[in-house]
C-alpha cells in the first residue's frame, strides 16, 4: 500500500487533470444543453487556445504578468473565432440529422487543427510558467506546483460563476429558456440567433482558455484535440449532457479514476475510463446530474 | 438478369483485371478499396438501412484484424480458419455490445457505441502479450498459396502471379461475396423490416415488430461483416495496429458512407473508391490531407446529402427525362 502523502499528491494531480477537463467539457456540455449539437470541433478550440497562448506570448516578448495577458488573449481569440463559426456554419446544423451534425463537426476539427499544423508546424510548442506560480510547497508531506494548485482553485470558481450567471442573471434565464424551448423564448421577444452566437462564444471561451492554461503543463503538439475530445466526451456523458454540475462532478471522477487506476492498475487505466463511460451509459444513459432528453 | 446484376458482375469482372495492368501500386490501391469498401457497406446495413448511427463502428474492424492476425501469426491456423474467425468473434462482441447499445437512441446510442470501441481499442493497446500493444503485430503472414502456384503452373492465366497478387484475387471473390450476402440481406423481407424501422420505429414497433431485436440482428450482422473486412486487412496491411479501432477510424469509415450516398447498396463503395483515390492523389501534392478532406466533406453535407451516388441518381434522373421528352 502506498503511503498517505503519495496518495494525496496522486489524487491532488488527478484533480488538476480534472480541471483542466472541466473547463474544456464546461462548453461542450453548455454547446449541446442549449444548441443541441454535440460539437466534435470543441477539442481543436482547445488545441488552438494553446496554439494562440504560445504565439501570443511570442508577440508580447519578456515582460511582467504577460502569460495571463496571453492565455486572456488567447481564449478571447478563440471566442471571436467561435462566434465566426457559428455565425457563418453552424448556424445550418440545428435541428439537423444528428449523423449530419457530428460530422460536419468533425470535418470542421479537422480543417482547423490542419490549418494550426500550416501556421505552428508539427514541431512541440512549449509555454514556460508563469514567473508568480513557478514555485512549489509542501503539503501533508507531497511537493505540489503553485501553479497546479492555482487550477484546482481556478476550477471550482469558474463553475461557482458559471452557475451564478446561470442561475441569477437575466442572460443566464434566457439561456436556461433557450435550452427548454427554443421557440417560446423567440416568440417572447428575445433574438435567439444572437443568444446562440453568444452561448457558442462563451463555451468556446472555455475551451480556448483550457488549452491556452494547460500549455505551461503539457507540451502543445498536433493531435492533442483528437485524444482531448474523447475525454471531454467522457466527461460530459458521465456528468450527464447539459448539466453543468454534473460534467463539474464527471471531470471530478475522471480525473480520479485516471490517476488512481495508474497507480493500482496502470495498465488498464484508460479501459476503466471507458468502462465507466459504457456503464453509465447503459445504466443511467442521462448521466449522474442530467436529465433525460425530452 | 437485372441491370443492376449485370453492372455488379461487371465490375467483379473488371476488378479481376486489375493485377492484369501489370503495376504492382494499382492492384494494392485496388485491395485497399474492396476492403473498405466491404467495411463501409457493413456500416451502412446499420446507418443507412436502420437508421442508427454508430461512432464505433471500427471495433469490430479492429477486433476481426486482431482475430485473423493472432490466429494465423501466432497460432499458424490456415486461412481457411482463422478469417471466418474474424466474422465470428466481430459477431459475438456485437451481440454483446450491440445488446446494450440499441436499447438507447440517437446521440446516446452513438456514445455507447464510441465508448465501447474505446473500450476495444484501449485493450488491443494495453495487453502487450496478445496484441502486441502500442507497437502492433507487424509480419502476418500471407495466406499459403503454394499449391496454387503448383496447380496454376500448368494451367494458363492462374499461374505466375506475385503472392500480394494471389491475395488480392483471393479478397476480390470474398469481399465479392460477402457483398452479394449482404445485398441479399437488404432485399430479403427482413432488409425491408430495417428500412421500415428506420423511417418510422413507432410504427413498426404498432404493427407488431419487435425493434429492438431487429436492431440488434443488423447490429451483428454489421459487426460480422466489419470483422472479415477487418480479418481481410490486417494481412494486406501486412500488420495489425491498435489505431485499427481508434474512433477516427471510426469516423473515416463513416465518412467514406456519406460520401458515397447512403440512401444505395453501391454507394459506401464508390465512397471507399473515391476517398482512397482522392487521398492517394492529394497526398502526393500536399501533407494537408484532412484539411481537403474537411472541405470535401462540408461541401458534401452543404451541397449533396445524398453523396455522389445520391448526386449521380438526380443527374441520370434528370437526363432520363429529358431524352425521354424529346
Amino acid at each position: 500500500m502506498p503511503d498517505a502523502s503519495f496518495v494525496f499528491a496522486q489524487s491532488l494531480s488527478g484533480l488538476t487533470a480534472a480541471m483542466f477537463l472541466f473547463l474544456i467539457a464546461s462548453g461542450l456540455s453548455l454547446i449541446f444543453g442549449v444548441l443541441r449539437v454535440l460539437n466534435f470541433a470543441h477539442g481543436t478550440f482547445y488545441m488552438l487556445g494553446a496554439y494562440l497562448a504560445y504565439q501570443a506570448m511570442l508577440w508580447l516578448g519578456p515582460g511582467p504578468g504577460r502569460f495571463w495577458l496571453a492565455a486572456l488573449g488567447a481564449a478571447l481569440g478563440i471566442a471571436l473565432l467561435g462566434g465566426v463559426v457559428e455565425r457563418v456554419l453552424f448556424r445550418h446544423l440545428y435541428g439537423k440529422e444528428e449523423l449530419y451534425q457530428l460530422l460536419f463537426t468533425y470535418a470542421l476539427g479537422l480543417i482547423l487543427s490542419d490549418a494550426a499544423k500550416i501556421f505552428w508546424g508539427t514541431q512541440q510548442k512549449s509555454v514556460s510558467r508563469p514567473p508568480e506560480l513557478s514555485g512549489s510547497f509542501s503539503l501533508f508531506g507531497a511537493t505540489i506546483p503553485q501553479y497546479n494548485l492555482f487550477i484546482i482553485v481556478l476550477g471550482p470558481s469558474i463553475a461557482l460563476a458559471f452557475w451564478f450567471v446561470l442561475q441569477h442573471t437575466r442572460a443566464g434565464r434566457f439561456i436556461r429558456a433557450a435550452a427548454l424551448d427554443r421557440e417560446t423564448l423567440g416568440a417572447l421577444g428575445v433574438n435567439v440567433d444572437a443568444l446562440y452566437t453568444w452561448v457558442f462564444m462563451l463555451a468556446s471561451f472555455l475551451g480556448g482558455l483550457g488549452g491556452a492554461l494547460i500549455s505551461p503543463m503539457r507540451a502543445t503538439t498536433p493531435g492533442m484535440d483528437t485524444e482531448v475530445i474523447v475525454e471531454a466526451f467522457v466527461v460530459v456523458v458521465i456528468g450527464g449532457l447539459g448539466s453543468l454540475w454534473g460534467t463539474f462532478l464527471g471531470a471530478v471522477v475522471y480525473g480520479q479514476v485516471l490517476s488512481f487506476g495508474i497507480l493500482f492498475f496502470p495498465r488498464f487505466s484508460i479501459f476503466a475510463v471507458f468502462a465507466l463511460m459504457a456503464a453509465v451509459l447503459i445504466i443511467r444513459p442521462w448521466g449522474f446530474l442530467g436529465r433525460p432528453l425530452r | 438478369m437485372s441491370v443492376r446484376g449485370l453492372a455488379g458482375i461487371l465490375v467483379f469482372v473488371a476488378a479481376l483485371l486489375v493485377p492484369a495492368l501489370g503495376s504492382r501500386f494499382y492492384t494494392f490501391l485496388a485491395n485497399d478499396v474492396i476492403i473498405w469498401a466491404l467495411f463501409a457497406t457493413s456500416l451502412n446495413l446499420l446507418v443507412g438501412y436502420t437508421g442508427l448511427v454508430s461512432f464505433g463502428h471500427a471495433a469490430y474492424f479492429g477486433v476481426g484484424a486482431y482475430v485473423t492476425g493472432i490466429l494465423m501469426k501466432k497460432l499458424a491456423v490456415p486461412f481457411l480458419l482463422a478469417w471466418p474467425a474474424a466474422g465470428v468473434v466481430g459477431a459475438a462482441c456485437a451481440l454483446v455490445f450491440g445488446f446494450f447499445c440499441v436499447r438507447l437512441t440517437r446521440i446516446y446510442f452513438a456514445m455507447l457505441t464510441l465508448a465501447f470501441a474505446q473500450i476495444v481499442w484501449a485493450i488491443c493497446f494495453k495487453w502487450n502479450e496478445l496484441t502486441g500493444g502500442e507497437q502492433g503485430m507487424p509480419e502476418i503472414p500471407y495466406p499459403d498459396f503454394g499449391w496454387l502456384e503448383r496447380f496454376g503452373a500448368s494451367v494458363p492465366l492462374l499461374g505466375g502471379w506475385r503472392t500480394a497478387e494471389y491475395f488480392y484475387f483471393l479478397c476480390v471473390g470474398l469481399v465479392g461475396a460477402s457483398l452479394w450476402a449482404l445485398h441479399r440481406i437488404v432485399t430479403s423481407p427482413f432488409g425491408r423490416m430495417l428500412t421500415t424501422i428506420r423511417e418510422n420505429a413507432e410504427r413498426a414497433e404498432f404493427i407488431g415488430v419487435n425493434v429492438r431485436r431487429y436492431e440488434l440482428a443488423a447490429f451483428v450482422l454489421a459487426g460480422t461483416f466489419a470483422g472479415l473486412a477487418g480479418g481481410l486487412f490486417g494481412i494486406f496491411n501486412r500488420g495489425v495496429f491498435p489505431d485499427f479501432a481508434y474512433w477516427t477510424k471510426s469516423s473515416e469509415v463513416l465518412i467514406m458512407t456519406l460520401l458515397g450516398g447512403m440512401g444505395t447498396f453501391y454507394g459506401p463503395s464508390v465512397g471507399a473508391l473515391v476517398l482512397i483515390l482522392l487521398n492517394q492523389q492529394i497526398v502526393s501534392y500536399t501533407e494537408y490531407w484532412p484539411l481537403v478532406l474537411g472541405t470535401v466533406l462540408v461541401v458534401l453535407l452543404f451541397g449533396f446529402p445524398g453523396g455522389i451516388a445520391g448526386a449521380v441518381g438526380a443527374l441520370s434522373g434528370r437526363l432520363f427525362r429529358r431524352v425521354r421528352r424529346a
